[in-house]
């Protein structure tokens, strides 16, 4: 019955951080969008590929709105979900993915 | 968001009050490089997009952040039209 529990235990710690999702990401190219929400005028969006935690790409390229002003190379870190919209007008972006943070380099990443 | 290309439209007339006079289309999520996945979504479209062209999908509870969707019982709201699309190799 522990064990049981303790199992239990480590697969809702896997899932509660499986569903966190802010996560390292590589800006590898732009997009441009000249009809779109109004909210969305004036924002930069940007093509991201996430990294796993040896920061190689996984998974699939998603596009991000720039909330910090990245550019196309650079190591950032990124929001999904409804909090992406909180670095702007957070009832009117619909945004589900933001970057919001650019690492100062490789080197600043310690696994 | 994801980018998507539009494949069709859904009718129904049955539905939701809030939905009412939404347009729905069934959209494909797409690679970077153009070429098709497997799937579809069933998103509502907010910016008046055609047949066939790439979008941008958001999905979740954002879906409900785009114009007109305050309340509106969505998951997948198009919010975008995309002209371009260009992706550095390293």
């Amino acid at each position: 019955m522990c064990l049981l529990m303790q199992r239990s235990s480590a697969s809702l710690t896997l899932l509660t951080w499986s569903r966190i999702k802010m996560q390292l990401a590589r800006v590898i190219g732009t997009v441009v969008a000249t009809v779109k929400n109004d909210s969305l005028e004036g924002r930069k969006l940007l093509i991201v590929q996430t990294l796993n935690w040896k920061l190689e790409p996984s998974g699939k390229p998603m596009v991000a709105v720039d909330a910090i002003g990245a550019g196309v190379g650079e190591l950032v870190f990124w929001c999904r979900g409804k909090e992406a919209s909180f670095p702007f007008k957070r009832e009117d972006t619909p945004t589900d993915c933001t970057i919001v943070g650019i690492v100062d380099s490789e080197q600043h990443v310690t696994t | 968001m994801i980018i998507a290309r539009i494949l069709g439209t859904v009718v129904s007339t049955q539905k939701d009050e809030r939905l009412s006079g939404k347009k729905l289309l069934i959209v494909r999520p797409i690679n970077v490089d153009g070429s098709d996945t497997t799937g579809y979504v069933v998103a509502v479209d907010t910016v008046g997009a055609g047949f066939h062209e790439r979008v941008l999908v958001v999905a979740g509870s954002s879906a409900r952040l785009a114009q007109g969707m305050k309340d509106v019982p969505v998951d997948a709201a198009i919010v975008g039209v995309i002209d371009t699309v260009d992706v550095v190799q390293n």
